[in-house]
């Protein structure tokens, strides 16, 4: 994948330098090691926000259970973590040396099979993909190949995600229950709860959000990119086009789920735990918010809408813990209403055609963009 | 003019071809059969079963009982994009094109190849696409606005859009339902001249109210009346009818 004036618009690039600079220069050096690992775990819900432009925005298909995927992900590697933190050294005091502790207590005297394969950290990496790959595969097959679609969609995946937060609630022995999977402490024989790590980590997630960025720009140039546009508004005429819309649409949720499990293992190293809370209801709503207040159709949208919310969330939680949730709500009717299409809508509409109006007078005055300009890398519709 | 009488020459042959929605038989036992080159108007009052018949045969709907043969393949067992892989196109009645796309990219998504989702991943918009695009641009009078998201086009240059979309399928069985509706007067001349040029060397079947339209185009004409055929043969035929006369064109 080479970047080029044909991947990336003149605008875009802008979008996309501004998001690097800040992302890998001014935060880092603008914030204490607290703060930036604040952002980081933010930063882990942008990866769900950037799924969401490409199934939501892109395809159309909203899914009210992207905590699911992040879920799937982050317990992958939290599976992983845990067994390594699990040694026998480590929990010799316990009954059955060698197992996680929540099982122990639980009264269990051996690994469960399904937990055998995270001794492995090459397995957890593949399984990390494949695991929310495959469950999003099934959904999306078992609902796209018989039509269902729009709300009854949205409603099924929102069960799903109640249906898997009762799931690890209810079975603690397998899944360390309401607690979740805790006291995690080294990757690889590499402590992750120092500073350093932190600092470091934060890198690789950046780095990471980036390669995200770039897959989710490729797929929207590609044709494919195109037929989930024209899916999302006729696909009575993508059919009769000779299009499989289902297979599509699959792939669109598939790709949505792959970048959430991604996002979920990396909020596990950078928080240090993984709880049914990140999966459920709640969350894969404010996962859907995020994206809304960035705006559906842009990708660097996604991730200035996840920092901004969460931020926003940070700032009123910690002096009115209760008014949050209103907050939230107001936040997502005031989008809806007034700015359906986000950040990226009121770049687009305000503040970018300032600009092209600026560097018009101050250039050649033909260089003004034409409409379809895109702004703060938001792709045109 | 015509040549064979055996079933296996005909590009589409209908039989006995029943849909039921909740006991009322919209098509009721209908049979019927389109040549190789021959342009069929369906004619018939409203509620006739004529968007239903083209439903029925590019699979938006299922058939309750009877088959539909096309070059030997049976549709009623085909999935919607199997049967335009097949080679039937389908107009719809209201333009459906994709307003959010340029007319380029409306015209390429239609453009035979890449229709897996790994084959649009890696579809390379070259030459050939290019050329053919711009070709059937030219033909459907939107030449200089391949550049233009659709929703900017007027209603007729949809109707011409979505016709050259299924140009570019280049179907064998290209079906039409009401191509002129909505039409100012220029637009209409200029679609039945598009309309001429495109039929050469494929079949179409036309729903179309128009009938100074069906006069000029047709080869023969089916007239539908309560999902069932009323009268078969050239307009001249039909025309004479009078039970024809009596439930569609006396009004």
């Amino acid at each position: 994948m080479i970047i080029n004036s044909r991947f990336f618009n003149r605008s875009e690039l802008v979008g996309f330098a501004t998001l690097a600079l800040l992302l890998f220069v001014i935060l880092p050096l603008s914030l204490d090691i607290f703060r930036l690992n604040l952002v980081a775990k933010y930063l882990t819900y942008a990866f769900v926000a950037i799924g969401l432009v490409i199934c939501w925005g892109y395809g159309g298909i909203l899914s009210l259970g992207q905590g699911v995927f992040f879920g799937l992900g982050g317990y992958c590697m939290a599976m992983y973590l845990k067994l390594e933190a699990s040694s026998v050294e480590n929990t010799k005091i316990q009954s059955t040396p060698g197992i996680p502790d929540f099982m122990d207590w639980n009264q269990l005297t051996q690994l469960p099979f399904f937990w055998k394969p995270f001794h492995s950290f090459p397995i957890t990496l593949l399984a990390i993909l494949l695991v929310p790959a495959l469950f999003s595969f099934i959904i999306g097959a078992a609902m796209f190949k018989r039509r269902v679609g729009g709300v009854y969609f949205a409603i099924i995946t929102q069960a799903i995600a109640a249906i898997l937060t009762i799931l690890i609630v209810g079975q603690q022995g397998y899944t360390g229950g309401s607690n979740g999977i805790t006291d995690l402490r080294t990757l690889h024989g590499w402590d992750i709860r120092t500073d350093h790590a932190k600092f470091i980590l934060y890198f690789v997630e950046v780095v990471l959000l980036f390669g995200c960025i770039l897959a989710a720009q490729f797929i929207r140039l590609t044709k494919l990119g195109r037929i989930l546009v024209a899916m999302r508004e006729q696909e009575d005429r993508v059919r009769f086009s000779g299009y499989s819309v289902a297979n599509f649409k699959i792939f669109a949720f598939c790709a949505a789920a792959v970048f959430a499990a991604i996002g979920g293992a990396l909020f596990t190293l950078e928080v240090g735990f993984m709880s049914p809370s990140f999966v459920g209801i709640v969350p894969s709503i404010e996962m859907v918010i995020y994206t809304a207040v960035g705006g559906r159709m842009s990708i660097f949208g996604a991730v200035y809408g996840t920092l901004l919310v969460n931020f926003a969330k940070t700032a009123l939680s910690e002096s009115f813990p209760q008014l949050w949730l209103f907050g939230l709500g107001a936040l997502f009717i005031a989008v809806v209403l007034a700015f359906p299409n986000g950040l990226a809508g009121i770049w687009q509409d305000h503040v970018q055609p300032r600009i092209d109006r600026l560097l018009a007078a101050r250039k050649k005055p033909s260089f003004a963009m034409p409409g379809n300009s895109v702004a703060g890398g938001a792709p045109a519709e | 003019m015509r040549i064979g009488h055996q079933p296996k020459d005909f590009l589409l042959a209908v039989e006995a071809l029943t849909v039921s929605f909740d006991g009322f038989k919209a098509v009721n036992n209908l049979s019927f059969y389109v040549e190789e080159n021959e342009i069929r108007v369906i004619i018939g009052p409203n509620g006739a079963g004529k968007t239903t018949v083209l439903d029925l045969i590019c699979g938006k709907t299922k058939a309750t009982s009877g088959s539909i043969q096309f070059r030997g393949k049976e549709l009623t067992k085909l999935k919607e994009n199997q049967i335009v892989q097949a080679g039937v196109g389908r107009k719809f009645q209201t333009p459906s094109v994709f307003e959010d796309l340029t007319v380029f990219e409306n015209l390429e998504i239609s453009y035979p190849r890449g229709r897996t989702v790994f084959g649009s991943l890696t579809f390379q918009r070259d030459e050939a696409v290019k050329e053919r695009v711009e070709e059937v641009a030219e033909m459907i009078f939107l030449r200089d606005r391949l550049d233009t998201y659709a929703d900017q086009l007027s209603h007729g240059q949809k109707q011409w859009l979505e016709i050259g979309m299924l140009l570019i399928q280049d179907p064998d069985l290209l079906m039409l339902d009401e191509p002129v509706a909505g039409m100012s007067v220029s637009e209409r001349a200029k679609t039945a001249e598009l309309l001429n040029r495109i039929i050469k060397d494929r079949s179409v079947l036309v729903i179309e109210h128009d009938m100074k339209f069906v006069e000029d185009i047709a080869h023969r004409v089916t007239v539908l009346h309560q999902g069932q055929i009323l009268s078969e043969g050239s307009m001249e035929h039909v025309k004479k009818d009078p039970k024809v006369v009596e439930v569609y064109l006396g009004h």
